[in-house]
């Protein structure tokens, strides 16, 4: 795995090179960043007004502080994620390379590597457009890497598109607390979590490639937050092989998250989970989990209302390949080894049980809000938390309900689902 | 020959010494000296307030790298602000307020911690061979708004200038028995939006400390004591003062309040602008403001949602009893961007204040359960 990496990222130094090679004298080298342009840049940001394109052209700038923005309208653009290149190798103050709280904020065809916080973030603000953006801790996976590659938080009606998330230490695709969200024909490797969708609402998540990390795609909710997340659609997404050791800090959501999963739900509600491709994954394809799960749990730290069930989860129509080979963790792996022998695997969906029994309707889980598994001869295994793992097994046919598709949400910007689907390819050695 | 040369040096300063400062409002624009706001300046040797710009201090101050901080509010003749119990004052348009970065001259070129200086020493104004002058910021009320302009100081300390993008200055400072070579960061104009945009969805900028709650203070200035709201009212720049009931915030470093009054004061200066339901880190579900009360909000027992490797390897933001297994002590103590807390306006730590951080957590009791 860890030859992988290295394949893998010598290929990327390698089209990032010939790239810049190709453009000419404006392009710099990695070796010589532009030190002096981050004051034409920070001037840019301040004095910018609604309608104003900032055009960074291409080369590679150091940048030693965290770069703002705070007025609307504003579009960023550079000249292509492996052409314009913002390196914060040397910064020394500032927890994002970029913070953003605006509105009708695009910015595209640019890379943001090496920030010591998180790379791109976007607190507050409506219609959103991030594309072709790169965020990259060049590093390879480490503890000591910034949080978040690409984190809008708080905002309405968000577009990312054909961005690429490599080496964050939390999330390389983070969407928080924000609402009508499209995510689509992205790439997110070497993170602990590919892409992250928690505590939104109304999210649709396609076409995408998650490969390489702790976990592919995340639909968490979190306690102690004004809203919770609901309505989020994975769908014609790529998931494979996210086996990279879980690098997060401990204490971090998603230290919690064994290495090895595909797509994982955590306390969310209304997930529906269809046409993807997964497999590969070691621990288990699809995980559906509550927060008791996650050994965060406590009294008096985690507001007594807070809903930790999985609820009116469904998922159907998949094309599973194999995983569950090497589950992550002495537990999971006992627990393959007792339940399907030693050479066996975990099923395609492991589901830890939690059912919220003051919502049962006439002594069983109302339909409505069932964990459905709908996806031909796909296993779902049982663990059987709230028991303490005491009795695990195969749930066979009771799970095997259907509930009401999503509808799909609609971002100005995104326009509607394309028929054809645009999975990026992964970074062939 | 020596001789007559300084008095030849002492004439030259004398011919062009600048005439008296006189305050002004700048109604738009951003006016690239100091000087032209007139409401502070220096006159010989000493950087000297003009009449009526008045110098006031809070009862906990946020932390700047040690830096001193000499802070003025000056309003339009007849104008007045109106006061209000829980937020900033409600300033009228003409309304300047200034802020002095400074540190005592150490050894070699160093400086020295400033942050214990107060008005009894520096509300007359500072004494230039003995104080290195770093900044000085403008908060102006416009018609529009509150507007910010950081001005820098050139190193022979005659004039400061507009740096509106911001300005890395390396200092090194010296404390009994230590060094600490550090960047002081002059915030770019941006960033002043980081701390003083306390309501985070409407973007507007507010003054921080010009709160009742915090200038309710007795201080002393050129040997006179007096309480600073009254005096504030007495000069006409307050109105409508409450006369009962007021709150006051702590002073953190007055050992005769509670342990928890002191920790939650610098608690709500140092991270309550951020850290408030309304606050640009809402989205943290972590309050660190003085109308919070105990529990998951600030931080007890409260698991981090998106603190990424700025939990230190913690589990809890508060862990009761024990300082050292929580988020709060292992960000507030980190110099790391990445991780450290506040993100903006200190590059070093503050001993004093994470001290009483640690003992005000570590009297409570243990267990989260």
């Amino acid at each position: 795995m860890g030859q992988g990496w290295n394949r893998a990222l010598s290929a990327l130094t390698l089209t990032g090179a010939l790239a810049l090679a190709a453009c000419g004298p404006g392009g710099g080298s990695a070796a010589k960043p532009n030190t002096t342009y981050q004051e034409t840049l920070i001037q840019q940001l301040i004095d910018a007004k609604p309608g104003d394109v900032i055009t960074i052209p291409a080369g590679v700038y150091a940048i030693d502080r965290g770069l703002s923005l705070d007025i609307d309208g504003v579009t960023i653009k550079g000249a292509g994620m492996d052409k314009t290149i913002l390196t914060f190798k040397g910064q020394a103050a500032g927890a994002e390379g970029l913070l953003v709280n605006a509105s009708n904020f695009t910015i595209e065809d640019l890379a943001i590597e090496d920030a010591k916080g998180d790379a791109l973030k976007v607190n507050e603000g409506e219609n959103i457009v991030i594309r072709r953006v790169r965020t990259e801790w060049t590093g390879g996976p480490k503890t000591s890497n910034g949080a978040y590659g690409i984190y809008p938080v708080q905002v309405r009606n968000l577009l990312i598109e054909e961005s690429v998330a490599i080496g964050a230490s939390d999330a390389g695709i983070y969407v928080g607390q924000s609402d009508n969200v499209v995510v689509r024909r992205n790439r997110a490797e070497f993170n602990v979590a590919g892409i992250e969708i928690e505590n939104t609402r109304n999210a649709d998540v396609y076409d995408n490639l998650a490969t390489n990390n702790t976990g592919g795609i995340l639909v968490f909710n979190m306690p102690n937050l004004k809203v919770s997340g609901f309505a989020t659609r994975i769908f014609r997404n790529r998931v494979e092989g996210n086996n990279t050791k879980n690098f997060g800090r401990k204490g971090s959501a998603v230290a919690s998250v064994p290495a090895g999963t595909g797509v994982i739900i955590n306390s969310n509600d209304q997930v529906e989970i269809f046409d993807n491709d997964i497999g590969g994954n070691d621990t288990s394809n699809v995980i559906i989990s509550s927060y008791y799960s996650t050994g965060y749990m406590n009294q008096k730290g985690v507001e007594a209302n807070f809903d930790a069930y999985p609820e009116a989860i469904f998922v159907h129509d998949n094309r599973f390949t194999p995983g569950g080979a090497k589950p992550d963790g002495l537990d999971l792996q006992a627990l393959r080894v007792a339940l399907f022998g030693v050479t066996g695997r975990l099923p395609d969906v492991l589901w830890d049980g939690y059912v919220d029994v003051k919502k049962f309707k006439g002594g069983k889980v109302d339909p409505a809000l069932a964990v459905c598994v709908d996806n031909g001869a796909a296993q779902t295994l049982n663990a059987d938390g709230p028991h303490k793992n005491k009795s695990p097994a195969l749930a066979g046919e009771s799970v095997r309900c259907r509930l009401a598709p999503l509808p799909a949400i609609s971002v100005a910007a995104a326009g509607p689902v394309p028929a054809e689907r645009k999975v990026p390819a992964p970074v062939k050695p | 020959m020596k001789r007559l040369a300084l008095l030849l040096i002492t004439l030259t300063l004398a011919a062009c010494s600048p005439r008296a400062l006189e305050p002004r409002f700048i109604a738009d624009g951003a006016p690239e000296s100091l000087a032209d706001w007139g409401m502070v300046g220096v006159r010989d040797g000493r950087l000297t307030l003009a009449e009526g710009v008045t110098p006031y201090e809070l009862n906990t101050p946020l932390f700047t790298d040690y830096a001193g901080k000499l802070r003025t509010v000056w309003m339009p003749k007849g104008q007045a602000a109106n006061s209000t119990p829980d937020v900033a004052f409600d300033f009228p348009v003409g309304t300047v307020v200034t802020k002095t970065f400074f540190y005592p001259k150490g050894p070699d070129g160093s400086v020295t911690p400033g942050d214990d200086l107060g008005l009894s020493e520096t509300g007359e104004g500072l004494d230039l061979s003995k104080i290195r002058l770093i900044e000085t910021r403008i908060l102006v009320r416009r018609a529009a708004g509150w507007a910010a302009f950081p001005y820098v100081w050139n190193e022979d300390q005659t004039k400061a200038t507009l740096k509106r993008i911001g300005q890395p200055i390396s200092l090194t400072l010296k404390r009994p028995g230590r060094s600490d070579a550090f960047i002081y960061q002059v915030p770019n104009v941006n960033q002043c939006a980081g701390c003083h945009a306390t309501d985070h969805a409407a973007k507007a900028l507010l003054p921080i400390g010009l709160k009742s709650r915090h200038l309710d203070r007795e201080v002393t200035v050129a040997g006179a004591r007096f309480n600073q709201l009254d005096r504030l009212v007495q000069i006409g720049y307050l109105r409508g003062l409450q006369t009962t009931g007021r709150v006051r915030a702590p002073d953190w470093r007055d050992e005769t309040a509670s342990l928890d009054g002191r920790a939650r004061a610098w608690l709500d200066i140092n991270c309550g602008h951020c850290h408030s339901p309304k606050g640009p880190a809402d989205t943290s579900g972590l309050y660190l403001d003085a109308a919070t009360p105990m529990g998951p909000s600030l931080g007890l027992c409260k698991p981090p949602v998106a603190a990424g490797q700025g939990t230190g390897g913690f589990v809890h933001g508060i862990e009761p009893g024990r300082p050292d297994q929580s988020i709060l002590i292992f960000r507030t103590g980190s110099t790391d961007p990445g991780a450290m807390m506040p993100e903006l306006g200190r590059s070093l730590f503050h001993d004093e204040g994470l001290d009483l951080l640690r003992r005000w957590i570590a009297a409570m009791p243990p267990g989260c359960r």
